[in-house]
């Protein structure tokens, strides 16, 4: 980065620390926490949404809508996460290639499992195989957020669908009284008030959401916790920078900025809670009421 | 005529598509001085320097992936990539799933690395996951402890977790050297496997041809030696 860098190997003291901190590969690994932010901010709606799609389907009236939603919260909420992002990951990426295949190649002739390979014609690849490292990267990274938003939108769906039948009766049946449709009466009054309800298990998703993103790297994508790794371990004479094992350094940080992530969501959430619990007819709300007289 | 010359300009394009096919390399990027990360957060090493050539004399568009060790195998066949270039030992287990090319590393010796010289190779060894080491440390009777990346390998020997370390032994002789005498090699070399080669999928015979044969030419001009040399020191077994 600096032009006094150039000979990494005649430099000491805060010289070489200055040029090591600087070095492509750190660069790399302070790109990667925008990674981390860039895929919880994605993920997060994301989830949501399917977590919301999730529990009003498993709140309807029609049976099949219903098993389809309860379905849904059940099976992804019993696989642990690992099976998912090994598995499920493949076999999306398989799907995907294979359904390409027989859009643009119905002419191939082979088979397209051969044993334990899976080929299907290279003009069916996702993304292309001659396509730059960044297309790949990109797929990588959709696939991520796609994976954990429907690992994740389960659970919210569970808390949603708690939530929503934590809204007491009575404000519904009022509602109802006043001549609202259904349609009305779910959003005017049981999608406002379920947020009070739902956003203790909502956080605690968030948290986990934070403390799971180094699955990132199980699907390829370099997220802090491999860079971490990856610059800490010892280095020979063949890097630039050779130095001993400097690991307990490197998850310290991590320690250190995981710590400052859940810590301002923690003051965030905490803050979006009383504004949610403000006139809420709960503990909480009557506890907020009592301390303003 | 519309139609045919959108049809001729169409072939030309996949034509020329199928002409540039890049071929995608799929390494570790941890088991230096074969692979690495340089500082730069380039793939470097031997099998970079290797890999350029191979591919620039087979005429071929190359890219570099890194992918876990763990998983290079199932990688490579689902598709991620076309070619293994991380190291990889020719072995019979290893070619019942794969095909290899001929080997662009000679034959080389493992070694046990420990931090004493009266170090037990019988008692607990460190080897990393999946590799021939492995396999031989578990069959020599000693406990065998795995570890996913090379280099947590000999950082249990450091800790005290493990009494030795078994590895290639071109891969350990650097951390030997550089460690001011805290790192010693112990017991006797054990020759393991025939060399290194480039694993392809087993279908993909075309293109394990090509690099064959650009491994031969560059056996022939004496360049792969040169290479070794410049990687793995002056007295390194040559072809």
């Amino acid at each position: 980065m600096f032009s006094f860098c150039a000979d990494p190997k005649a430099l000491e003291g805060f010289g070489w620390l200055l040029c090591y901190l600087t070095s492509g590969k750190h660069l790399g690994f302070y790109t990667s926490f925008l990674t981390v932010l860039t895929l919880l901010a994605v993920t997060a709606p994301t989830a949501l949404a399917f977590g919301f799609g999730g529990a009003m389907a498993a709140r309807s009236h029609i049976a099949p809508v219903s098993w389809l939603g309860k379905i849904y919260i059940v099976m992804v909420r019993g696989v642990p996460d690992i099976v998912f992002f090994m598995f499920f990951v493949i076999a999306l990426d398989q799907g995907i290639e294979w359904m390409k295949h027989q859009v643009v190649c119905p002419d191939w002739k082979e088979p397209i499992r051969q044993g334990l390979e899976f080929r299907v014609c290279p003009q069916a690849k996702v993304p292309l195989g001659s396509s730059s490292q960044i297309w790949h990267q990109l797929y990588g990274f959709a696939l991520a957020v796609f994976t954990f938003s429907i690992v994740f939108g389960a659970f919210a769906a569970n808390v949603l669908y708690g939530a929503m039948n934590a809204v007491p009766r009575a404000q519904l049946e009022t509602a109802e009284s006043y001549g609202m449709t259904p349609r009305q009466v779910f959003r005017r009054i049981l999608v406002p008030q379920m947020w009070t309800y739902a956003l203790p298990g909502l956080s605690n998703l968030w948290m986990i959401l934070i403390k799971a993103t180094p699955l990132l790297f199980l699907l390829g994508v370099k997220d802090i916790v491999y860079w971490a790794r990856e610059l800490g371990s010892a280095k020979t004479q063949a890097y630039a920078y050779p130095h001993p094992d400097w690991r307990l350094w490197y998850f310290l940080f991590l320690l250190v900025a995981y710590l400052c992530m859940t810590r301002v969501s923690e003051i965030l959430l905490g803050r979006l809670s009383a504004r949610l619990n403000h006139g809420q007819a709960t503990a909480a709300g009557e506890a907020m009421r009592r301390a303003a007289q | 005529m519309k139609k045919l010359l959108l049809a001729t300009a169409l072939l030309a394009l996949t034509g020329g598509a199928a002409a540039a096919q890049t071929v995608r390399l799929g390494t570790e990027g941890a088991y230096p001085p074969f692979n690495f990360i340089d500082d730069n957060g380039q793939v470097a090493g031997f099998e970079r320097e290797v890999g350029d050539e191979l591919c620039k004399r087979a005429e071929l568009t190359c890219e570099w992936v890194t992918n876990d060790w763990d998983s290079i195998i199932p990688n490579l066949q689902s598709g991620n990539y076309d070619v293994i270039i991380a190291g990889m030992s020719i072995t019979d287990e290893r070619s019942k799933v794969i095909s290899f090319s001929e080997n662009y590393f000679p034959p080389a010796a493992s070694a046990y690395v420990a931090s004493d010289a009266g170090a037990d190779i019988k008692g607990v060894v460190s080897a990393q996951v999946g590799t021939i080491q492995a396999g031989y440390v578990a069959e020599s009777g000693a406990t065998l402890l795995e570890f996913a990346t090379p280099d947590e390998t000999i950082a249990a020997v450091r800790n005290g977790e493990a009494a030795a370390v078994f590895a290639d032994k071109d891969f350990l002789k650097p951390y030997v050297e550089q460690s001011n005498g805290e790192l010693m090699f112990v017991g006797d070399d054990v020759e393991l496997g025939g060399g290194v080669g480039l694993g392809f999928r087993q279908s993909d015979n075309e293109l394990r041809e090509k690099f064959t044969a650009a491994i031969q030419s560059m056996k022939a001009d004496g360049t792969l030696n040169a290479a070794l040399k410049k990687h793995f020191g002056e007295d390194t077994p040559l072809f």
